[in-house]
């Protein structure tokens, strides 16, 4: 418990060191890792911890940026003001799906939330909500600078705003998980019959956590937003929401940590395969993903996590 | 609709219980009691709707017929996430643990009842988690004592042996402080030593706990040896019910068992 807080605290300082040494290029990538963590981190509470399989969480992630960009763009909201407003709107989307999610198991659920991601795109662009989505052409924000006059670039804030907003969103998530209410989560996952026995509200439960899950992708798709200073319904079609999954499994699905992982792979490795080949980049990126689930199948949370028992058994 | 509880009373009171699978009735009609602190056996050939029974009280299959009345509350259509707060407690027939989850949460799984906090209060660690913890975790001590588990508590529940996981079980039902405890075939898969300390363990947490045990159970010996009531199936219907003495010398519970071709196979290998 000890050694967990102060590797924590670890890699705290460590995602501060940039701020003052990377380029603001560099800094916006840090960004865009703490927003896929805080994405992927909704997605694992819910079908990592809880057992139900999403692969549309890219749907709430545009639902937070477009709540974000509208409230910006139409109203003049600050953008720090549109995170909560964001954090309600989309819990309360999730919630809604949670219910019929109730009656749809594993696969069903999976192919459900798919659809969804498929739409979504298609509903934003509709001429209905054009006025306010601004229509396949999407809405341009501004990118805040930095307040009290700080001697900081808008990246540079923005990257210690994100990480503010994750530190704070990975606690809570950690105290979530590690109480009565995550093993009531966890318990659901691998036993729902004994779970219900021991007296957990299946129900309930399930549409909570998916409220819970959609408010973190939310708030990771307007933190999304606001670096990017642009949102178009197209940045969020259904790859998204695969790529959200490729994280989760790459980092280790029930793992907090491993959601750091996954962010750094989805966020690095397309990047890196670019590099190996300019002609083939996604073969390359296909290839890095099969061997790093052949070398670490419990993903990379499960890894480090494994080692981590090696030496202290060793010790 | 809960009425004060009633000591003269018998804790659970099965009257006229009737359940049909399409064509074929489960049960025709069972009636029998399970008094304060008694334990009381189950038996009766394989189909004689004995399981059946035990998941209509635990509210897994919904009777058609007749009322299983908990401490003057109907269970009837009570959901079967309330079982628990009302005071019954069960294990699996074959075991229902967490598997990837520690012997510890496991256990905590089963306090989940006794604890009122929601997502927000876990989520912001309110100063009334820190109290619900501090309980269950004490209460999971004794426990991990009593049970001899205190060795594989951060050890994930699937990796254990049967026989452990059976004791995990077991705690996982008892730390919710049940009234009732409903044993599903506690002994299934459990070698002779081990029944005989199951013998022994039940009598022990029966006295520690001052519960009441309503058990399933295959294994004769076992049945006879503990029970301070038997009660018999056969075909869905109540053939003996009585002291283990009086239910063992009835003449249909004797046709049922040794009788005809070779159940008594069934009853005495399990």
């Amino acid at each position: 418990m000890r050694t967990s807080w102060l590797i924590a605290l670890a890699v705290l300082l460590l995602a501060v060191v940039p701020v003052m040494r990377f380029s603001d290029y560099h800094l916006f990538q840090l960004t865009m890792v703490v927003v896929y963590g805080i994405a992927i981190l909704g997605l694992a509470i819910l079908t990592g911890f809880n057992g139900q399989i999403s692969l549309g969480h890219g749907a709430f992630y545009a639902i937070g940026a477009y709540t974000t960009a509208i409230l910006m763009a139409s109203w003049n909201v600050p953008y720090w003001a549109t995170l909560p407003i964001s954090a309600v709107v989309c819990a309360g989307v999730g919630f809604l799906l949670g219910l019929p999610a109730l009656r749809l198991g594993g696969l069903y659920l999976a192919l459900t939330t798919f659809a969804l991601a498929v739409a979504i795109p298609q509903i934003l662009k509709h001429k209905l909500f054009e006025e306010w989505t601004g229509g396949v052409q999407g809405l341009v924000i501004d990118k805040p600078d930095a307040p009290f006059d700080l001697p900081l670039s808008s990246d540079q804030w923005l990257y210690l705003f994100s990480l503010a907003v994750g530190v704070g969103m990975y606690v809570v998530a950690w105290n979530l998980v590690s109480g009565r209410i995550g093993r009531a989560m966890m318990a659901i996952r691998d036993h729902a019959t004994a779970a219900e026995a021991m007296g957990i509200n299946i129900a309930m439960l399930k549409t909570r956590t998916f409220a819970v899950s959609a408010l973190y992708t939310g708030v990771a798709g307007s933190l999304g937003a606001i670096a990017v200073a642009y949102v178009a319904p197209d940045s969020f079609s259904v790859f998204l929401s695969i790529t959200l999954f490729v994280g989760l499994v790459a980092g280790g699905a029930a793992s907090i940590g491993g959601t750091i992982a996954g962010a750094l792979f989805i966020e690095f490795i397309p990047n890196l395969a670019d590099k190996v080949s300019k002609s083939a980049p996604s073969a390359v990126y296909g290839v890095i993903l099969i061997a790093m689930l052949f070398l670490m199948p419990q993903g990379a949370g499960g890894f480090i996590h494994s080692i981590w028992r090696r030496i202290f058994k060793a010790r | 609709m809960v009425t004060q509880p009633d000591r003269s009373a018998p804790l659970l009171r099965i009257t006229g219980v009737k359940m049909r699978f399409g064509g074929v009735m489960a049960l025709g009609g069972v009636s029998f009691d399970v008094g304060h602190g008694q334990i009381c056996g189950l038996i009766g050939p394989n189909g004689s709707g004995k399981t059946t029974l035990f998941n209509c009280i635990s509210g897994i299959y919904r009777h058609i017929e007749g009322d299983i009345v908990f401490e003057g509350t109907s269970l009837s259509n009570m959901p079967r996430h309330r079982m628990a707060s009302l005071g019954l407690g069960r294990t699996f027939q074959n075991v229902a643990l967490f598997k990837p989850l520690s012997v510890r949460d496991n256990i905590l799984v089963g306090a989940h009842h006794l604890g009122k906090t929601g997502f927000l209060a876990n989520a912001l660690r309110l100063p009334a988690v820190f109290t619900e913890d501090n309980a269950a975790e004490a209460r999971l001590n004794e426990l991990l004592e009593l049970l001899d588990l205190k060795a594989v508590a951060s050890t994930p529940a699937g990796a254990l042996p049967f026989g452990t996981q059976k004791r995990v079980e077991l705690a996982r039902a008892l730390i919710g402080r049940p009234k009732l405890l409903l044993l599903d075939e506690p002994a299934g898969g459990l070698n002779h030593s081990e029944v005989d300390e199951l013998a022994d363990m039940i009598h022990r947490i029966r006295d520690h706990f001052r519960l009441s045990v309503l058990l399933v159970e295959h294994h004769m010996s076992l049945v006879m040896r503990i029970s301070d009531k038997v009660v018999a199936l056969e075909f869905g219907l109540k053939i003996a019910d009585g002291t283990p003495d009086a239910v063992r010398n009835e003449p249909e519970v004797i046709r049922a068992y040794l009788g005809e071709t070779t159940e008594d196979d069934h009853a005495g290998a399990a």
